[in-house]
């Protein structure tokens, strides 16, 4: 392989003007050289830019998810189930973008100990797989139960006369900052379970993958997820709602309503008839809880989900009524995937040459088989459903925050840490409390133009794909499945730094399913300019998510920013066999409605025609 | 038709035919009979021969003309080669034969919608007589023949091609009797190839049996075959049947034949066209499964010369020219990827622990 050079860690560029940027994350983050053992050991690691789940710098709060997972998946490989060969994740932060980074176990000695505690502990897991989902479910599901109960107290002017008559004993002020702290610790838990299964399910898919590439070196990362894919998996779930409303509205002849496409319409008018109503009942089944996935991944607080607005789910059901009242058939062409996936595995099957190799293929086949509806499945649960109700509980949070002037908009407290949120929460609670004025309104307004400053001009600043030293081997399951990290990816990188200087006519991105098509651009920003896809375009958006759904039954083609060969865009299309590039970085911002352009979904490769 | 077993439409040769319509025309027959397009076109049988020896009363003589020869006195072997084949050669095939093969020619001719349809005439050597090389047919192919008349001739030839002093010497040191070899001619239509190539059931360079590579050029596969030029290339997945790599490479010649005197030419290929993507998409996909089918006919990979055909009232068709088992990754001892493992966890952690190297 060519050298390849990535910057070291400690000489990355700074931008003028933000100097101070370190106190709007966690400290133990930084980069530092104070201590020659931590910098001799930033300097030999190799830390890569978290592009996948990370387009653009942290804001202060949302950097809760990333330290959750930092805690999460690596003390399921370092201290659950012991993964034989892999530590953690490291994780650091430069310029507001994340860079992390898989630890190996240091001395080889102890892999083998380490494998025998991991073929107890995740054999365990393994053998009693489905009895241990459906207990993971429940819990999900009660957490979640939790979060939507939990309640954000107003500071009273005077608290209720029942404080003292049932003798209670606290204050509404107590009760807000348990509040906080329960809402915090329901996302941290949230995370914890979210890798329960997760590294378990990477492991065994990772080392199919593998055993597939050794005997079909061409073999498609593409065709060996089909091969595994699950079919009744949830995340298909919201859409098949939103089919089955389309076609209750014409059963119950209130399509025409239904297509209005204005949510506020839609809810007045049905509420006027009888059918309209039986209609607003199926709504409301489906909403709970379908409509609460995110219109982005779920991972920043303005990923909005179909509940926080109607008329992004509403507007779309509009395409199939009018694809229904054609006689098009909508549904899921579920039996033929299936016969496809079954006729894949079988005929790469019967190429492998040895007795021994089909033992082994129809082994982890079978396994992954088991685990990858968690790979699919955990997306809604955790992403979508909990982060769809955490972040309007946050700005529950937040409304206090504007009524004591600490921000001015209930969007400001994005910029905060969670640990300044419970600190300025103590500020208001104790001044609520002595009737003194609070410090908050002096400090924050000023900090927060601040960091909005800093954060408009990190997003101008192109992170570096990595920084520090590219190891021999990679054995983190995750590192190698999400991130795809592998020699051909790093010489990927590297062109597509050489390309950005020069050539502006191509665009790369991983491959996320097969096909040649050319045609036209349609930039869709969010989701609610899904509308404006006419048939036969190629859609180019940030990220798209099961609320996209609707969009892959008009385009020939999908590109995004973000996302990897498992991410939503890459699932669908492969289902729906359309060619689809993902985590391009930046086809949203280098593409422009109407170009021509040409994509090879097998190879990742776009070229701009006009 | 006739009923005389003199000759036979490719369509109805079959394996059990090679005594009759020998191993060439028996493999043909095979193709059609997988549905793999061939090139159409019949077999002058043995029977045909064996008449027209009698006809000619040759039988006795050449089995005269050839006792108490020495497979080494290389000089007494020419001289009874030059002897027999010029016997034959002058030889008369009597009205009802010449009537039988005119009348399948013109048919053919007529099929093919080609007046006077240039032909190959071939031998098609009967097994027992030469295994492995078929030396009487790397003599005696003539390609590009055209009319009945000059058919006839090239039969006579082929014929003829069974007393070269190679074949007469192989016999005489095998110790197979003379008299009972027997010889069949193929007649096949000549693809005025638009594009050809060969075509591999697996990728050569890697050993993936789930690829099929198809190499390709403009005009006949000679160009390709000999390795004069760099021809295109583009790798099918066997199982999806999508065209998964192409390499479109700078084709400088091309082989063709000139329309006026049927000559093969090496031409340069026009600019324009060096760069240019010597077949469509869906004639690589639909080459592709041909190959597949022909794998699935044979139960292993194999290697194939095909070529394509345009400028006919029909579009671009795709025909099956040769096809022999791949060799080279064939021929490797099958040895199990991974060690096996009693279990998938005992797989999963020998898989992590070996990790993914990528330096």
């Amino acid at each position: 392989m060519a050298a390849m050079n990535f910057p070291n860690p400690h000489e990355a560029e700074r931008i003028p003007g933000t100097e101070g940027w370190e106190r709007m994350y966690p400290y133990h983050y930084q980069y530092t050289t104070d201590d020659p053992d931590r910098k001799k050991y930033e300097e030999n690691m190799f830390w890569f830019y978290d592009g996948l789940h990370y387009p653009e710098p942290m804001y202060p709060f949302d950097i809760i998810w990333d330290e959750a997972w930092f805690l999460a998946l690596s003390q399921f490989n370092t201290r659950i189930f012991i993964v034989p060969p892999a530590l953690g994740i490291d994780h650091r932060i430069h310029n507001g973008y994340i860079y992390i980074t898989p630890l190996p176990v240091a001395d080889p000695s102890d892999i083998p100990k380490r494998a025998e505690l991991f073929m107890k502990r995740a054999g365990y897991y393994y053998q009693n797989w489905d009895r241990l989902h459906d207990n993971w479910e429940a819990k999900m599901r009660g957490i979640i139960e939790r979060l939507a109960d939990l309640k954000i107290p107003e500071l009273p002017e005077m608290e209720e006369e029942s404080v003292v008559t049932e003798g209670i004993g606290v204050s509404t002020g107590y009760k807000l900052l348990k509040a906080y702290d329960e809402l915090i610790d329901l996302g941290i838990l949230a995370w914890q379970y979210h890798f329960e299964f997760l590294n378990l399910g990477y492991a065994a898919y990772v080392v199919f993958v593998d055993f597939c590439q050794k005997a079909f070196p061409d073999i498609p990362l593409q065709r060996i997820t089909q091969m595994v894919g699950g079919i009744d998996v949830i995340i298909y779930r919201p859409d098949e709602e939103l089919k089955k409303l389309a076609k209750l509205a014409i059963d119950l002849k209130v399509d025409e309503i239904a297509m209005k496409g204005s949510a506020a319409v839609i809810l007045k008018e049905m509420a006027a008839s009888e059918n309209g109503r039986k209609w607003l009942e199926a709504l409301e089944t489906a909403r709970q809880p379908w409509f609460y996935v995110s219109t982005g991944t779920g991972w920043y607080h303005h990923d909005k989900s179909w509940n926080d607005d109607l008329d992004i789910p509403l507007s779309s059901m509009g395409i199939y009524i009018e694809k229904l009242r054609k006689g098009e058939n909508i549904d899921r062409p579920t039996k033929a995937i299936i016969a496809e996936r079954d006729r894949l595995a079988s005929e790469y099957r019967a190429l492998l040459k040895t007795e021994a190799d089909i033992q082994t293929f129809d082994q982890l086949l079978g396994t992954s088989r088991t685990v990858f509806p968690y790979v699919e499945n955990h997306l809604f649960y955790v992403e979508h459903w909990f982060h769809s109700l955490f972040w309007n509980k946050i700005r529950e949070v937040s409304k206090i925050l504007v009524d004591f002037k600490f921000i001015e908009d209930v969007e400001d407290i994005w910029y905060l840490k969670r640990s300044e949120i419970k600190d300025a929460l103590w500020d208001v609670v104790t001044g609520w409390a002595t009737g003194s004025n609070p410090r908050g309104p002096l400090v924050w307004p000023k900090e927060v133009a601040w960091r909005k400053e800093v954060m408009a001009k990190f997003r101008e600043w192109t992170p570096p794909d990595g920084m520090g030293t590219i190891p021999e081997t990679i054995n983190e399951p995750f590192t190698i499945v999400l991130w795809g990290i592998t020699s051909e990816s790093m010489s990927h990188w590297a062109k597509l730094k050489s390309i950005s200087e020069g050539d502006l006519t191509k665009i790369y991105g991983f491959p996320g399913s097969p096909g040649v098509v050319e045609g036209k651009v349609r930039v869709c920003r969010t989701v609610k300019e899904v509308g404006q896809l006419q048939e036969g375009e190629i859609l180019v958006a940030p990220t798209t998510s099961p609320s996209w759904a609707p969009a892959f039954q008009k385009i020939k083609a999908a590109i995004t920013d973000v996302g990897g060969v498992m991410c939503h865009a890459a699932i669908v299309c492969r289902e729906y066999g359309l060619p689809a590039i993902v985590g391009t970085g930046s086809a949203t911002s280098r593409l422009k409605t109407g170009q021509r352009i040409r994509l090879d979904g097998s190879k990742g490769e776009i070229n701009i025609i006009d | 038709m006739d009923t005389s077993g003199y000759v036979i439409p490719f369509e109805n040769c079959d394996n059990s035919m090679v005594g009759i319509v020998g191993g060439k025309c028996a493999s043909l027959g095979e193709l059609m009979k997988a549905r793999i397009p061939v090139p159409p076109g019949f077999a002058i049988t043995t029977a045909a021969y064996e008449q027209f020896l009698n006809d000619n009363d040759l039988k006795k003589k050449i089995i005269n003309r050839l006792t108490n020869l020495n497979d080494e006195d290389l000089s007494k072997l020419e001289e009874a080669s030059k002897d027999i084949r010029s016997w034959i050669e002058a030889g008369t095939i009597n009205e009802t034969l010449e009537d039988i093969i005119a009348s399948h020619y013109r048919l053919l001719s007529r099929r093919s919608r080609i007046p006077a349809l240039p032909v190959a005439v071939r031998s098609s050597a009967t097994a027992e007589d030469l295994p492995g090389a078929s030396f009487a047919g790397q003599q005696d192919t003539f390609l590009w023949i055209r009319g009945v008349d000059q058919l006839l001739d090239r039969t006579k030839r082929c014929w003829s091609s069974l007393f070269t002093p190679r074949a007469i010497a192989y016999r005489i040191k095998m110790g197979f009797d003379h008299s009972v070899v027997l010889i069949s001619v193929a007649i096949q239509k000549m693809v005025r190839s638009f594009t050809a190539g060969v075509m591999f059931t697996l990728n050569p360079a890697t050993g993936d049996r789930a690829t099929v590579v198809i190499d390709s050029n403009y005009g006949y596969g000679e160009s390709v075959v000999s390795g004069e030029v760099t021809p295109d290339q583009f790798h099918v997945n066997k199982i999806t049947m999508d065209v998964v790599k192409k390499t479109v490479s700078e084709k400088k010649i091309y082989y063709t034949t000139d329309p006026e005197s049927d000559e093969v030419l090496k031409l340069d290929l026009h600019p324009e066209r060096q760069t240019s993507q010597s077949l469509l998409d869906e004639e690589i996909i639909q080459l592709a499964k041909v190959g597949k089918i022909i794998e699935q006919h044979y139960g292993r990979p194999m290697d194939i010369e095909w070529a394509t055909e345009k400028g006919l009232p029909y579009k671009g068709e795709i025909f099956i020219l040769q096809s022999r088992p791949e060799t080279v990754w064939s021929q490797k001892e099958a040895k199990p990827l991974v060690e096996p493992k009693a279990s998938a966890i005992e797989q999963i952690i020998a898989g992590l622990i070996k990790g993914r190297t990528i330096t």
